[in-house]
């Protein structure tokens, strides 16, 4: 029983970055780099995923030190390590994928002061166990790729005509798309679609599984209206 | 008994509604569209039909599924739809229109909430979205009464006469080019009283002195290009503009001086849109500077720093 809700909330901490709280789409954060580098569904992804390295390994590391860390000095540990991985992340892209590395630019450098990952740090990593950290910086990181996935192709697609790099509808471009107004539209409309996914009428009751309160509930036999 | 009945403001009503002044606006732009049509042929009828019928169709479709009271019959959409139209060249494919239409409609108006609600004039955010997304067509201009494809206005070529000019033999977009059906129509709503002459004054007469501070003809300035149908027809909004006299006159002189820096300086040919979206944007802060003092207020400073 134990285990089977452990595993339950630990899939939750996975799941939970992807839509319902989503950091870009649902809490608005890290909006530089989706703006910036989602012109070309292919930037975008290598953006999601280098920022979903950086935090998986800046959740696990601040995780295991959360008891060594002093509280007064938090926030520059937390930037030095999340700096570290950003340099790494850096050279393994600069090695392998050189083409990525230089249409990224000057913003992979700033993965490092995306509030993202500093976000989580704070209100996750520094409370939670190693494992969660993990798997939470997972989530989130694929929560923020996902969404600059979802903008970069509506972009590429309907402001190049192409998705991927490979023509789709060249002839057909709106150019306006690839420029910052058409990033703000598109951005705007994913919002849009995603808070009405995520943030449907909530079920009339709920089952007590995944409930913080479930232990303590009184009701907690046939599940709440809540 | 006689009893005193007290009700709130206003006291007085009109019978001026929305659907009526669009009405009037649709009437007065009857003779730009006419004249379009005849300098460009069916296919500039096809184009304003097609930017006219979208229009109202994405307002139509956006109130039924927002869940909100149907506003088709209030005429708003299908004037922004028409101006749009208007300011495109008669060659433009179809389905830009379209894009352009929803980008007014759907995009700048419904989804700030409708009509009244709007940042900007729908008409002037389309075509902008147009220009930028696809300008080869946008700037590929029909010569009037042929087939043949010109790509340079009058702004750009500077060789029209003053005659021609003024009655639309020109290329161009649909509605910019025949002065004096604008004129007409600029006319017809002064006479109604829909607009106050305020703003297109204040906007053509800074254009033409900075045009003649400048060294260039002013007359031709004015007349070429779509100054006047941007003047008359376009930063007249009332919804985009500001409310007072005074704001009006800012309005005005914003829009002129931004279009004669964007002509003379800007990487664009043309910079009226730019200039009324960019006086569009300033509109609230117009209205914050220039609030009406009520009738019997006394200046409060003072006291207010009495009190601190």
């Amino acid at each position: 029983m134990a285990d089977a809700e452990t595993s339950c909330s630990l899939r939750q901490e996975l799941c939970k970055g992807l839509i319902r709280e989503n950091p870009t789409l649902v809490g608005l954060l890290g909006m530089c780099p989706t703006l910036a580098v989602t012109q070309e569904a292919k930037n975008a992804l290598g953006m999601g995923i280098a920022t979903t390295l950086v935090l998986i390994g800046s959740n696990v590391v601040i995780s295991l030190l959360r008891r060594v860390i002093p509280q007064a000095v938090k926030l520059p540990c937390y930037i030095v390590i999340i700096a570290g991985f950003v340099t790494m992340v850096e050279f393994l892209l600069h090695g392998f994928v050189p083409e990525l590395y230089t249409a990224l630019g000057t913003f992979l450098s700033l993965i490092t002061v995306n509030c993202i990952i500093l976000g989580r740090a704070e209100l996750f990593a520094c409370k939670h166990t190693v494992i969660r950290s993990a798997l939470d910086g997972a989530g989130m990181g694929l929560g923020f790729t996902l969404a600059l996935l979802l903008v970069g192709s509506v972009r590429e697609l309907f402001g190049a005509g192409t998705l991927f790099g490979i023509s789709v509808m060249e002839q057909n471009a709106v150019s306006v798309l690839t420029l910052a107004p058409g990033g703000f539209f598109v951005l705007g409309c994913v919002i849009a679609l995603v808070n009405r996914i995520a943030h449907r009428e909530p079920p009339r009751t709920a089952g007590c599984t995944g409930c913080p309160n479930a232990a303590t509930c009184a009701a907690s036999k046939g599940g709440c209206s809540q | 008994m006689n009893l005193l009945y007290v009700s709130p403001s206003p006291h007085t009503s009109s019978t001026m509604t929305t659907s009526r002044i669009m009405a009037c606006v649709l009437v007065a732009l009857m003779p730009t569209a006419i004249a379009g049509c005849l300098n460009f042929g069916l296919r500039a009828a096809l184009v304003l039909f097609v930017s006219t019928a979208s229009a109202v169709v994405y307002e139509g479709l956006c109130r039924v599924l927002m869940k909100r009271e149907q506003t088709i019959l209030d005429g708003s959409a299908a004037v922004t739809g028409l101006l749009l139209g208007l300011n495109l060249p008669a060659t433009i494919p179809l389905w830009q229109v379209m894009i352009g239409s929803f980008t007014a409609i759907v995009l700048v108006k419904q989804l700030f909430g409708g009509l009244g609600q709007n940042f900007a004039n729908p008409a002037i955010v389309g075509r902008i979205v147009m220009l930028i997304s696809f300008s080869s067509a946008m700037t590929t201009w029909q010569a009037p009464h042929s087939d043949a494809v010109v790509s340079a206005t009058p702004l750009v070529s500077g060789n029209a006469s003053y005659w021609d000019l003024f009655l639309g033999n020109t290329a161009g977009c649909i509605g910019e080019t025949c002065a004096a059906a604008i004129l007409l129509g600029g006319l017809y709503l002064c006479l109604r009283g829909i607009v106050q002459p305020v703003i297109p004054a204040a906007f053509l007469g800074t254009a033409a002195l900075c045009s003649l501070a400048a060294g260039d003809d002013p007359l031709y300035q004015l007349l070429a290009g779509g100054m006047l149908l941007g003047a008359v027809f376009m930063a007249t909004d009332y919804v985009t503009t500001p409310v007072t006299t005074g704001g009006k006159v800012i309005f005005g002189i914003g829009c002129g001086l931004l279009t004669f820096v964007i002509r003379q300086y800007g990487g664009y040919p043309e910079g009226v849109s730019f200039a009324i979206l960019l006086m569009n944007l300033v509109t609230p802060l117009i209205d914050r500077l220039t609030v009406v003092r009520p009738f019997g207020a006394v200046r409060q400073k003072q006291e207010a720093k009495d009190h601190a």
